[in-house]
Formats: structure tokens, C-alpha cells, sequence
């Protein structure tokens, strides 16, 4: 409903604001917004799209000047159903800027379509190794990161926290190999367990007792969403919190889920590339807008959501809103002329980000709330192992 | 090496009791009144979201299990007596594409009510943490408490079909109707009550799963077909066959989950596509079992005595 | 008229809708018909194929879903070699031959088919139900399982199947692509329900003693059946994967054996084209409620209980009333 509503009136207010000589036969510039928004996922997706949705509204229906028409779907964390909806938004609906995608799987089966066709693709969250490397496309964009390098953030900071006996787990989709892969590449100590578990999975009974057998001295997991709810607080019941410590990325401890499992994320390290209390101005404005609007604490997904509705929106101001001819797209967006709530950011030769990463903690604050408190910068203008593989 | 074992028995164990209250309500309906009710996951859901949501809201668990039961169990009585009642006398396929329905409904209507975000419920405060029954092995307070509630739940019930009234008829009615029929029993009001019955056990299942997983639309789905599966083998319209079945079927599961991607990373070197693997084939070994007791006993295991 | 004059003429009526849909689509600006014609012909071939064990065989196959997935998986799997190069076990190369892999899906379901029949059909009634939805399950997490082919997350076929110089990524040639297989699928289909084998088949539903008892194995025969249905959801499979040009263990799932079910009983078990109604019907309501309304499900669960209960012999069965009336 709210979508609706704002949609007439961000109609509205660009039919006022134009000129009568401004007044082109031109209809907004519809973007192609799947994202995930039911199931454990689901607040992922919300988080995406109200941020996308913030940033237009900033900008009185509008993206770098240029009138903007998100078209959002739930793709239900289905690869079909994503690639069902991107092949009707492509073919009958004749979009070609796509953005919103949650999840490794989902991009895997929509994203070769969407290129396929000629369309272009904006990654606010998902960046699958294959995307980064071998199949790196002139027209997939990545914002927020490539999977590995979030998760080698978490492999540096195990080992500088002094850790040597590491157990592993993530889920078995194309983002949960990344993970593990990234957290080896920079874990110094051993892996004593790994063990990949289900996308679908709600119990984790088997996997604490097999933590428990190998008895570690750290675990590393990367399970985001509703399924970092379930495993945090199973992990907990099995008496296994506050004997073995954990070591995440940050997608296994936003905001929702420390506010779900409460205690039992307290004393967490995570690794971040953008927190709430980054201190630069355009992070500030960001996070008081979208608690201003939304009444909630924006994660980290709205934030990478943010400044890709921001490249988005710095590549069309330079290219008038042409998405057609996709090499002036790509030309103004790898510029990346915005400014990023995360500090400096760059796109490398694989179009995928070159930034910095963070420790953080979750930590019981002065009023007695949990927060996460951003520590010491961990890699400095980090890009990912598959750059060279990239062949654009 | 035994303490995984052990703490992988106890979680076989807690799965084993909650496919039992699943499966001693889709027995007897399935005994007494003939009807494949593919909707039993439904009543199951339904009563996890309705104790879920009272616990948010009163945040007290002793408003919220009954909540959960009232709930599951009405909504039993009344899908028996407006849409099962019409369906006894007709095929095993109309009754399929009929509860088929009712699935798609219960997941609509709940999803319309209560929105599309899972639900988590906090652990009731009294049973939240581990203890070391084992030496060596602390274990879900909580997890264990399933197991004693399933346990406790299965003595009464076989209290209630062997030494009670309505026992009696629901014996008698599973094995042969017309008898009961004959015996000038309401069968009507005996066929909603045990419909009813099946509602509550499985609501209560659902009202015990709640806090450990998370409460959400399809979770019913989830844990249908393994019940089919108990059913199976423990032989249909035996109690005695659910719980023996359930158990089994609950101890092979988790037990294939947890040995099998040890097994196969000594066949294959990637681990992603061993657990991969793994996590398939020990999928499969349950739906094996019952595809060969139906080949070779086609009655169950622990087939009702007649 | 008679009877089957009036048969002919709507045959010959659905058969001049069902060419002109690309005409029609245009006509009405809407691209996104032809798409949903091409579901439709692709789910009444795999329904129609579950009609001759359901409907007049009277087995319920409780996991055809599994004979789909498999076809669909066939030519994926074989496009993936294809693509990579990489001869399947090192010996069977890739393809991307529409007249390669259909072949070879409708082989290997029918093979798959002959070993789940055999075992299946000797079990009957909830039995059977039981055995074949384990059947179909345990090849659902076959393909969960097999990380090589995307396991749950899917396998993406880039293209769809080569015919001939046909520009099949054209969604009207590819729709009168699947609209010859599914005229040749239906005429041979017709044969095999008129011939004597189709006339045994219904004699064993309705009473299989007796056929037995004349001398007749109806095992054979049941079987046979079987596999010519498996064969027939394989062909769907093998289609609806070059369709979606997308594969994955949801397509073996047991609530798209309950869909199949469905299209069969809401068109008209044991009837010929009930199938194909069924699957119109259930695909447009799916399409256009979901359109209108998000809750499609809360319409849809209700209409399908109460067809169950109060409308015996689905559509085909309200035309044939119909028909009668007019005569």
C-alpha cells in the first residue's frame, strides 16, 4: 500500500515540477527492482527496497535528475521465480536496469538473462565469485561487495584476534562457498571442521554436535537472515555460547538478528564494511532518513541498497537516463561519482568494489542496549582474488 | 566419537517424539475414518502461529500452550465437519486433491493474518539453556523437555486407547467400522472427536517446534511427507506403529544427517559437493525405508492387532 | 449433428484458436499470451499423460512430478556438456539438438518409469500413493544432492534447443514448436485410448478381477501404461525445460504432483482433452488472480475443494452436459 501511495505522489510532484517546455513525451525510466521478500530472508529484501525507495523519494521521484520508476517483485529466495520475473520485466515490460537481487542463487539463474538480453545489472548485495571472475560481464555492476572478500575481512580478524583451531559453516549456495573460501584465504590457524548446511535448513541440532566434537576455538558462520536467527540461538540452547566464541561477517549479525537472539549476540566480532555509526555526513543523513521514515535501525543490506540507488543514479545523470546504450552506462558509472556512506569506494577492473573493511563488536551501550560498535580498520582499499581472472 | 554419538541419538530422539504427535493423529484418522489428510501439516501450523503470537503479545507460555491447542483443535473439529465429513465415502483421490486445497488456503489465510515474516519465539524462560546429563554432554533444557512432554504425551495416549471408552471405539473403529457402527455409537460425533484429538496432538507439536525453529507459513509442508513416512512404516491406524515408526524414522533421519558427510568426504574431495551430497542422500534414506516396507510389508511394521 | 461431428468441429475450432494465438497476442498487445499458451499446450501434455493412469487407469500416481524433473533435467544435463565441452562420464557428449535431447528425456523416463512401475504396481490403492510419492521424493533429493548440476539452486540452460535454422529464442516459433509435439503427442495419445490396449486399461480400473480372471495379466498391462505415461511427463519436462530454459529440483517437488493432479481432475479425469482444459484453466487463474490479487491461493484453495466435492468430471464433463443439452 505505502509503495502505491508513494508512487502517486512522487507522479504527482514530478508533473508539477515540470516546465511545460521540460515536458517530454517521456515516461519515467522504469528499474527492474527483484529482490527477496518473503521467508527467513525476507527482511533483506524490505531493508533493499526501502532504501532504494527512500533514495528516490530524496529526490522527488527521481535518480540524478532523472525520473525513476522502481517496479519491485519478490523473487521468494527462488532462482525460477527471480528468473520468471526478470524474463517478463525484460520481454513485455522492455526494462533494462535491474537491481535488487538478495541472494547468490537467485543472480545466478536471473543475472545471464538479464546480460543475455542486453539489459544492465546493478548488485546491491549478492557478488558471486563466478561474477567476479571468469564470467565478469561489461554490464554487471556490484556495489556492496565480492562475497570472498566480505568473508576474508572475518579470516584476518580471527587470526588477529589470536584464534588457531577454527570450526566453518555456512550454507551450500554459490555465496556459501565464497564464504568459506574467503575465511580460509586469510585464516592464518587451522580448520578443524567445516560443514556446509542447507539454504532450507531450520535445525541445526547435528551441527552443534558435531562443533562440539571438534571442540574449536572458534566458529565461523556465515547463515544470513532468519537463518543466523535460528543458528545464534540454537547455538545458545546447545550450551555452546560463552564456551566457544564466534567470529562473523557481518551478514551472520545485523541488526535484526542481535535484536532477535538478544544476549546471546553480545560479545560477537564481526566484520563490516559499513556500520550505523560511521561518522562521515552522507552516512549520518542516511541513517536518520531512514529511521525518520521507517521507524527501525537500517542494516547494512539498506545501506549497500543506498549507495547503489546513488551509483545508479550518478550513471543516469550523466547519460540524460539512457540505459540503452550501454557502453556510455558503463562509462559514467565505473566513474563512481557519488559519495558512498561507506567512505571511499571505487570500482576495480571487475567492476566490483575496492574498499575498506572493519572490526566491529556487538557491545551493550551506555543506556544498556545492544549495539554494534565499529572498531579498528582491518584491510584497507581490499578488492577480491578474482579481479585477475576478469577478462572484460 | 560417543559424545557425538549420544547427543546425536538424544536429537533423533526429540525429532522421533514430534513426528509421533504428528503421525498417532494421522494414523487414526487414516485407520478409523480412511482419509489421507494432506492438510494434518495445516493444523500443525496453525497451532505453532497461534501460541507464537499469544506468547508475543502476553509474553506468558501458560496463555500461549493453551492458545496453541484451542486453536489446532477447533480448527480440526471444524475442517471435519465441514469438509472431511463429505469426504469418507469418497476415493483416496478426491481426499488427496481436496486437503491438496485446504493446504493452500491454511497457508493463505495464515499469511494474510499474520504477514509473510517468520515468526521467532524466545524459549519459555524456565527451560532455556543446557545441562549436562551426560557427563560431558550439556544438551538443550529445552530439546529435552520435547522429548519428555512427546513421552509423556504417548503413555497417556495409550492409557486413553486402551483403558478409557472412547479407546475402545477408536480400537474398534480402526479395524473394523461397521462393528462400531453396530454398537449404535454415534460415529459422527466419534469421527469429529478423533479428528479433533489428532488436531490437538499435532498442534501441540507444532506449539513445542515453534521456539526452536521459526514459525513460518509452509513449515506444515516441511514435516508432512515425513509424517506420511512414519505412518508407513509403523503401519497405518497403529498407534503403536506411530511411535515405534516415529522413533525409528526420527533416529535413521538424524543419524544419516550426521554421519554421512563424514562418509562421503572420504569418497570426495570437494566438500561443498560431498555435503552436498551428503545432505541429498541422507534425504533419500528415510523415503528408501519406506519404499521398501511397502514392497516387502506392505502392513507396517507394528501393523494394529486385530 | 452428431456426437462426433460436433467432436470434430471443436476440435477443429481449438485447433484455429490455439494457431492464431500469436496473431492474437499481437492483435491484443499482449506479447505475454503466447508465453502462457506455450505453459499450457507443455502442462496438458504431461496432465494428459497422467490422465492415462489416473483417469483411466485408475493408479494414483502421486509422484508424476518426478517423470517432468527428470525430462527437464535430461536436456539440461546434456546442455551442460554440451556448453563445457565435456562428455558426460567421459563418453556421452553434450547436446543442444532439440531432436537429440527430446528423444533422449522421453528414453530415460520411460527406462526410469519401467523401474518405479514395476516395483510401484505391486502395491495398490494408498499403497501405491505412498510408494510412488517415495519414489518421487527420493528423486527429489537425488537432484538436491547433485552439486555438479546446481543442485537446489538450479541449473541455467543459456539457450534453448537447437531445430533446424529456427530462431527458437523467438517465443512464437518456439510456441509452434511445442504446439506440433503437443498435435503429435494428442493424436497418438487418442490411438493409444481407442485401441484395444486403452479399452483393457479401462476394463482393469473398473473391475481387475474379472480381467484376470479371462487370462489376462494386468500387471502388463498397468505397467505398460505407466511408462507410456512417464514417457509423456518426460517429453512435458523436456519441453518446459527449454521453455524456462531453467531446471531445478521444484520442478520434482510433491506439490507439483498435486498441480498435475489438479489440471487432471479440474479438467476431466479419463476424458481426452480434460487435461488440456484443466491445465488452461489452472494457468490462467494462476496468471490473472495473481494479477489482480496477491492472495490467489485463498480463491483458488476453496474452488479447488469444492470442484472436488460438488463437480464431478471436472470441465470436460460441464462441456459434455452442455453439448447434450444442445442436441
Amino acid at each position: 500500500m505505502k509503495r502505491r501511495d508513494f508512487l502517486v505522489g512522487s507522479a504527482v510532484g514530478a508533473a508539477a515540477l515540470a516546465a511545460p517546455s521540460l515536458v517530454r513525451a517521456q515516461a519515467p525510466l522504469r528499474m527492474g527492482l527483484i529482490t527477496t521478500l518473503t521467508g527467513p530472508g525476507g527482511y533483506l529484501g524490505a531493508d533493499i527496497r526501502d532504501a532504494m525507495l527512500l533514495a528516490i523519494e530524496q529526490g522527488n521521484g527521481r535518480l540524478g535528475g532523472i525520473a525513476v520508476q522502481p517496479v519491485v517483485e519478490d523473487d521468494a529466495l527462488r532462482p525460477g521465480q527471480g528468473k520468471t520475473i526478470a524474463e517478463r520485466m525484460l520481454r513485455t515490460d522492455g526494462i533494462r536496469l535491474f537491481t535488487g537481487i538478495v541472494f547468490s542463487n537467485v543472480l545466478g539463474a536471473v543475472a545471464p538473462d538479464v546480460l543475455d538480453g542486453g539489459g544492465i545489472y546493478v548488485s546491491p548485495n549478492a557478488g558471486p565469485s563466478n561474477f567476479a571472475g571468469r564470467e565478469c560481464h561489461r554490464n554487471f555492476f556490484a556495489v556492496a561487495w565480492q562475497n570472498d572478500a566480505l568473508h576474508e575481512s572475518a579470516g584476518r580478524s580471527a587470526t588477529e584476534l589470536g584464534y588457531n583451531r577454527a570450526f566453518i559453516l555456512s550454507p551450500n549456495y554459490q555465496a556459501g562457498q565464497d564464504a568459506l573460501n574467503g575465511f580460509k584465504r586469510m585464516f592464518r590457524g587451522t580448520i578443524v571442521g567445516e560443514q556446509f548446511t542447507r539454504l532450507d535448513q531450520t535445525d541445526y541440532a547435528a551441527e552443534m554436535a558435531a562443533i562440539r566434537a571438534a571442540n574449536p576455538d572458534v566458529v565461523f558462520q556465515f547463515h544470513p537472515g532468519g537463518l543466523g536467527i535460528a543458528f545464534i540461538r540454537q547455538y545458545q540452547q546447545a550450551g555452546l555460547l560463552g564456551r566457544i566464541p564466534m567470529v562473523v561477517a557481518a551478514p551472520s549479525m545485523d541488526h535484526t538478528i542481535m535484536n532477535s537472539v538478544g544476549d546471546a549476540a553480545l560479545g560477537v566480532n564481526l566484520t563490516t564494511h559499513w556500520n550505523v555509526d560511521f561518522e562521515n555526513p552522507g552516512s549520518q543523513a542516511f541513517v536518520a532518513a531512514f529511521r525518520a521514515k521507517y521507524n527501525r535501525t537500517p542494516t547494512f543490506y539498506a545501506g549497500q541498497a543506498w549507495d547503489t540507488a546513488l551509483a545508479i543514479g550518478a550513471a543516469l545523470r550523466q547519460t540524460n537516463g539512457n540505459v540503452t546504450d550501454t557502453n556510455a552506462f558503463r562509462t559514467a558509472m565505473l566513474r563512481a561519482d557519488f559519495q558512498s556512506i561507506r567512505g571511499p569506494f571505487r570500482f576495480g577492473p571487475n567492476q566490483f568494489p575496492v574498499q575498506d573493511w572493519w572490526s566491529a563488536q556487538v557491545v551493550r551501550n551506555a543506556a544498556g542496549q545492544l549495539e554494534i560498535k565499529t572498531g579498528r580498520k582491518i584491510l584497507e582499499n581490499h578488492s577480491d582474488s578474482y579481479a585477475a581472472s576478469c577478462r572484460i | 566419537m560417543t559424545v557425538f554419538v549420544l547427543e546425536q541419538l538424544l536429537n533423533g530422539l526429540q525429532l522421533g517424539v514430534t513426528l509421533f504427535l504428528l503421525a498417532a493423529g494421522l494414523t487414526l484418522i487414516f485407520g478409523i475414518m480412511g482419509i489421507i489428510n494432506l492438510a494434518h501439516g495445516s493444523l500443525y501450523m496453525i497451532g505453532a502461529y497461534a501460541a507464537a503470537l499469544v506468547a508475543r503479545e502476553t509474553g506468558s507460555w501458560l496463555l500461549a500452550v493453551p492458545a496453541g491447542l484451542l486453536a489446532a483443535g477447533a480448527a480440526g473439529m471444524l475442517i471435519e465437519m465441514v469438509i472431511m465429513r463429505r469426504l469418507y465415502d469418497r476415493d483416496h483421490l478426491d481426499q488427496v486433491l481436496a486437503t491438496y486445497g485446504l493446504i493452500l488456503f491454511c497457508n493463505e489465510l495464515v499469511t494474510l493474518l499474520v504477514g509473510r515474516q517468520p515468526m521467532f519465539v524466545g524459549i519459555p524462560p524456565g527451560l532455556a539453556g543446557a545441562i549436562e546429563l551426560i557427563p560431558g554432554v550439556p544438551y538443550s533444557i529445552y530439546r529435552l523437555s520435547i522429548i519428555g512432554f512427546g513421552l509423556a504425551l504417548a503413555v497417556g495416549l495409550y492409557l486413553l486407547i486402551q483403558k478409557t471408552r472412547l479407546g475402545m471405539l477408536i480400537r474398534a473403529g480402526a479395524t473394523n467400522r461397521d462393528t462400531v457402527r453396530a454398537l449404535g455409537v454415534d460415529i459422527r460425533l466419534l469421527y469429529t472427536l478423533v479428528f479433533g484429538l489428532g488436531a490437538l496432538l499435532a498442534g501441540f507439536a507444532g506449539i513445542m517446534m515453534g521456539p526452536l525453529l521459526s514459525v513460518q507459513v509452509g513449515m506444515g509442508e516441511q514435516i508432512l511427507i515425513m509424517t506420511f513416512v512414519v505412518v508407513v512404516v509403523g503401519g497405518v491406524g497403529s498407534i503403536r506403529g506411530a511411535f515405534f515408526g516415529a522413533i525409528i524414522v526420527g533416529i535413521v533421519d538424524t543419524m544419516l544427517r550426521g554421519f554421512m558427510p563424514g562418509w562421503m568426504r572420504g569418497i570426495i574431495s570437494d566438500t561443498a559437493q560431498a555435503d552436498a551430497l551428503s545432505a541429498g542422500l541422507s534425504s533419500m534414506g528415510v523415503y528408501l525405508l519406506m519404499a521398501l516396507v511397502l514392497l516387502f510389508r506392505p502392513q507396517g511394521l507394528f501393523p494394529a492387532r486385530t | 449433428m452428431t456426437r462426433q461431428n460436433v467432436s470434430i468441429v471443436l476440435i477443429v475450432v481449438l485447433g484455429a484458436l490455439l494457431l492464431a494465438v500469436p496473431a492474437l497476442a499481437a492483435a491484443l498487445g499482449n506479447p505475454a499470451l503466447v508465453g502462457l499458451a506455450t505453459r499450457v499446450l507443455i502442462y496438458a501434455i504431461a496432465a494428459a499423460s497422467l490422465n492415462l493412469v489416473l483417469g483411466y487407469g485408475g493408479m494414483v500416481s502421486f509422484g508424476h512430478a518426478a517423470f517432468l524433473g527428470v525430462g527437464g533435467y535430461v536436456v539440461g544435463i546434456l546442455f551442460h556438456h554440451f556448453r563445457f565441452s565435456e562428455p558426460l562420464f567421459g563418453v556421452i557428449a553434450g547436446s543442444d539438438q532439440l531432436l537429440v535431447v527430446l528423444p533422449a528425456a522421453v528414453l530415460i523416463t520411460g527406462i526410469l518409469a519401467a523401474g518405479i512401475g514395476a516395483l510401484a504396481l505391486r502395491t495398490s490403492g494408498v499403497q501405491f500413493i505412498m510408494i510412488t510419492l517415495a519414489f518421487a521424493q527420493m528423486l527429489y533429493f537425488f537432484f538436491i544432492a547433485l552439486k555438479t548440476y546446481g543442485g537446489d539452486d538450479g541449473l541455467v540452460i543459456r539457450r534453448r534447443s537447437a531445430l533446424f535454422d529456427l530462431d527458437m529464442r523467438d517465443d512464437r516459433t518456439f510456441f509452434y514448436v511445442v504446439l506440433g509435439f503437443a498435435v503429435t503427442f494428442f493424436a497418438i495419445y487418442a490411438t493409444v485410448i481407442r485401441s484395444r490396449f486403452g479399452l483393457l486399461l479401462g476394463a482393469i480400473r473398473q473391475n481387475e478381477s474379472r480381467v484376470a480372471a479371462v487370462g489376462i495379466a494386468p500387471y502388463r498391462y498397468k505397467l505398460a501404461a505407466f511408462v507410456i505415461s512417464g514417457m509423456g511427463a518426460g517429453l512435458a519436462g523436456a519441453l518446459l525445460a527449454n521453455y524456462q530454459r531453467f531446471v531445478s529440483p521444484d520442478m520434482l517437488h510433491w506439490t507439483k504432483s498435486g498441480e498435475l493432479m489438479m489440471m487432471v481432475i479440474l479438467g476431466g479425469a479419463g476424458t481426452l482433452f480434460g487435461p488440456l482444459f484443466g491445465a488452461a484453466a489452472l494457468i490462467s487463474l494462476e496468471t490473472y488472480l495473481t494479477q489482480w490479487t496477491e492472495r490467489w491461493m485463498l480463491i483458488l484453495g476453496p474452488v479447488l475443494i469444492l470442484i472436488v466435492l460438488f463437480m464431478r468430471g471436472g470441465i470436460a464433463g460441464l462441456i459434455d452436459q452442455l453439448l447434450r443439452r444442445l442436441k
